[in-house]
């Protein structure tokens, strides 16, 4: 996994709430691999394009300052609704490191650490006052320390926000947390025995 | 110290309580589909084994095509479904294939296979996991990379959430389902109202759902933010659970019924947040906008956003109805309809089958109307009871298992704004096919629109 330290980057806005992952990156694309050809394009695709293939003007991606954003900044619970990691394999192919937003959903925000990808929770009004100066300054970047924990706004103002102790060493070290669990064999045996003694029905192969 | 229902199975699955506050915690059972190939790739470029290929179970639902002898539109869609035949194979993981009766939606089967049991933490890459919190389980859909951490160590890094309580007491009206109930508290607390929360639905009427209403209303937990969703076990669990196939029998039934009889959560257990809905409010529902939140009784209007103070939410309905080509203060029972949809993990079951049959009975689609069951054996039992029938004689088409129109990956999708009534989960912008309309209700709600052709109040029919 990439690791994330600190990021300074022009970062778009994104007013419309619950933004749900089939927006992110609709279902017919699933089937395409993992990082293949192309993938970035399948970023937001049906309101980023329209079906020639097209840019659509009014989406905040297309417009001069946001294009290839690095940062999103986003409204309340984005990335709601389907588990689809491809989400943010294509927020990451896009080349976005960081998503800022009053909430996320729960599975998205999971993905999200497992690729590199930050995710910054602050407060709705810290967040909108954000996006107001992005839609005033177009192009205006911000900077990201996970080290830490702040977000600089254009206006110079720092913002502190709360991370996972554990997400937050993972992306800094860009550590594979299948090989941190591997070290917990031990453990992880022990549990079993013990598991399959009690209920045996729970862990019974079917 | 009383605990919840939630405390109770995660206590009982800590492996270790691992840095920065997060616990690993051990997975019971982990179902798989085809959206499960990424993972399997991973594991294969890094040399990692599948852990406990004994504790997997995979079916192909969403990517098999639901009308039987048509030719796959995609080699890509083709080769989906091949390559998780190929790697269960591979890895000695007991797969539902094509021409299996026991083939179906992944969160049909687990509670019918009596692969589901109470007390278990169970896991599946899709975001309807919640849905097996029905029989007692601590269930939840995680991502692709969660999916090759499980396959890899059993477990997974979990922070412990918080909880709420929905309690919805009184008694539920004539005509008024599952998925009525589970739309309105969605309404109610909204989308993101459950983010970052494990919720327990309580109160007189889930103790007297069945089980497949209960999975209605589970399934849905996610539309209101939250991972998980669960029901305390209780006799109607037992009875649904007794005999199935992979289920305990014998001194292990007994065994386990009397652990079961130990998960509900204590009197006086204390919930994050407790939320309470009056049973006998509740109406016929169904939504009229792109996200499950924007849910009305039937009997309403369509919102009007000048009503409404906050410039972000009035911009975000002013979108919601462009995009479903809505005018503001429009009755709900006038807007018309040009396809149903009847189906998915919400509503597939046979109960919802059987619901939508009551109404289709004796009269005839109007418009093109697809019942689309759970399961192969949900389809077998179905035909059993005639209901097949029923549907054909009124002009709906009934087809193979799967997940079909809910999510269109395997290509069945609505045209571009062809506006949908459906018993699925989601009313996104292009969840049922790129611009395509829909409106989330019940099944009976769904059987009257397709006899109709408008939006109807089932109790009105």
């Amino acid at each position: 996994m990439q690791a994330f330290t600190r990021l300074t980057a022009a970062a778009a806005p994104i007013d419309l709430p619950n933004v749900d992952t089939d927006r992110v990156i609709p279902a017919r694309f699933l089937r395409k691999p993992q990082g293949s050809a192309g993938y970035e394009r399948f970023l937001f695709h049906d309101v980023r394009f329209d079906a020639d293939g097209k840019e659509r003007p009014e989406f905040v991606l297309n417009q001069p300052g946001f294009r290839g954003a690095k940062i999103v900044v986003a409204a309340e619970n984005f990335g709601c609704g389907s588990s689809r990691e491809a989400a943010v394999w294509a927020l990451a192919a896009y080349g976005v490191r960081v998503v800022i937003a009053p909430s996320l959903g729960d599975i998205f925000h999971q993905n999200c650490g497992k690729n590199g990808v930050l995710a910054v929770i602050l407060p709705a009004e810290i967040v909108a006052g954000l996006r107001r100066e992005l839609h005033a300054r177009p192009g205006a970047t911000l900077s990201v320390d996970l080290e830490a924990q702040t977000v600089t706004a254009p206006d110079g103002a720092v913002h502190r926000f709360e991370i996972d102790p554990f997400r937050k060493q993972m992306l800094l070290s860009g550590q594979d947390d299948i090989g941190l669990t591997l070290g917990y064999e031990a453990q992880i045996a022990a549990f079993e025995a013990s598991h399959r003694a009690a209920p045996p029905w729970l862990s019974a192969a079917p | 110290m009383a605990r919840t229902m939630f405390e109770k199975i995660w206590a009982r699955h800590v492996v270790a309580e691992g840095p920065g506050g997060q616990t690993l915690l051990y997975i019971d059972r982990h179902l798989l589909h085809e959206g499960s190939t990424a993972a399997f790739v991973r594991l294969a470029r890094t040399g990692r084994r599948v852990r406990r290929p004994d504790l997997c179970v995979a079916t192909a639902d969403h990517y098999v095509l639901t009308s039987p002898g048509a030719p796959a539109p995609d080699a890509e869609i083709r080769d989906m479904v091949q390559s998780l035949g190929d790697n269960t194979a591979r890895q000695g993981i007991v797969y539902f294939g094509q021409g299996d009766a026991r083939r179906g939606i992944v969160h049909v089967i687990g509670p019918e296979q009596g692969l589901t049991l109470p007390g278990m933490v169970l896991v599946c890459g899709d975001s309807h996991t919640a849905t097996h919190g029905a029989l007692g389980a601590l269930a939840f859909g995680i991502g692709s990379s969660e999916v090759e951490h499980v396959l890899a160590t059993q477990t997974l890094w979990q922070r412990k959430p918080k909880t709420m309580r929905i309690t919805v007491d009184g008694r539920l009206g004539a005509g008024v389902s599952a998925k009525d109930v589970i739309l309105a508290i969605i309404a109610r607390i909204s989308a993101a109202g459950g983010v970052g929360h494990a919720l327990e639905y309580a109160g007189a009427v889930f103790g007297a759902m069945s089980m497949a209403e209960r999975l209605t209303v589970c399934n849905m937990s996610i539309e209101a933010g939250a991972r998980c969703g669960m029901v305390a076990p209780d006799e109607t669990t037992y009875a649904y659970i007794k005999g199935r196939p992979f289920a305990p029998d014998g001194e292990a039934w007994e065994r386990a019924v009397a652990y079961w009889k130990t998960l509900p959560s204590d009197a006086g257990a204390a919930f994050d947040r407790e939320v309470r809905v009056d049973g006998a409010q509740l109406a016929p529902t169904v939504t009229w906008g792109t996200s499950p939140q924007d849910a009305l009784p039937i009997t309403g209007r369509v919102p009007d956003p000048a009503a409404t103070a906050d410039a972000g939410r009035r911009a975000s309905l002013e979108r919601a109805l462009a995009y479903m080509g809505l005018s503001a203060g429009m009755a709900l029972t006038d807007v018309t309809v040009d396809r149903v949809f009847i189906g998915s993990c919400t509503n597939s079951r046979l109960e919802d089958l059987r619901a939508a049959a009551a109404v289709a009975k004796g009269r005839r689609a109007v418009v093109p109307a697809w019942i689309v069951p759970g399961s192969g054996l949900v389809k077998e039992a179905a035909e059993r009871e005639g209901l097949d029938r029923i549907f054909r004689e009124a002009g709906f088409e009934w087809r193979e298992a799967g997940c079909s129109m809910c999510v269109g990956m395997n290509g069945e999708t609505a045209r571009e704004r062809e506006r949908v009534a459906s018993t699925s989960n989601r009313n996104f912008e292009g969840r049922q096919g790129k611009g395509a309309r829909t409106h989330l209700m019940s099944p009976a709600m769904a059987a009257a629109a397709a006899v109709t052709g408008r939006l109807t109040d089932v109790r009105q029919l």
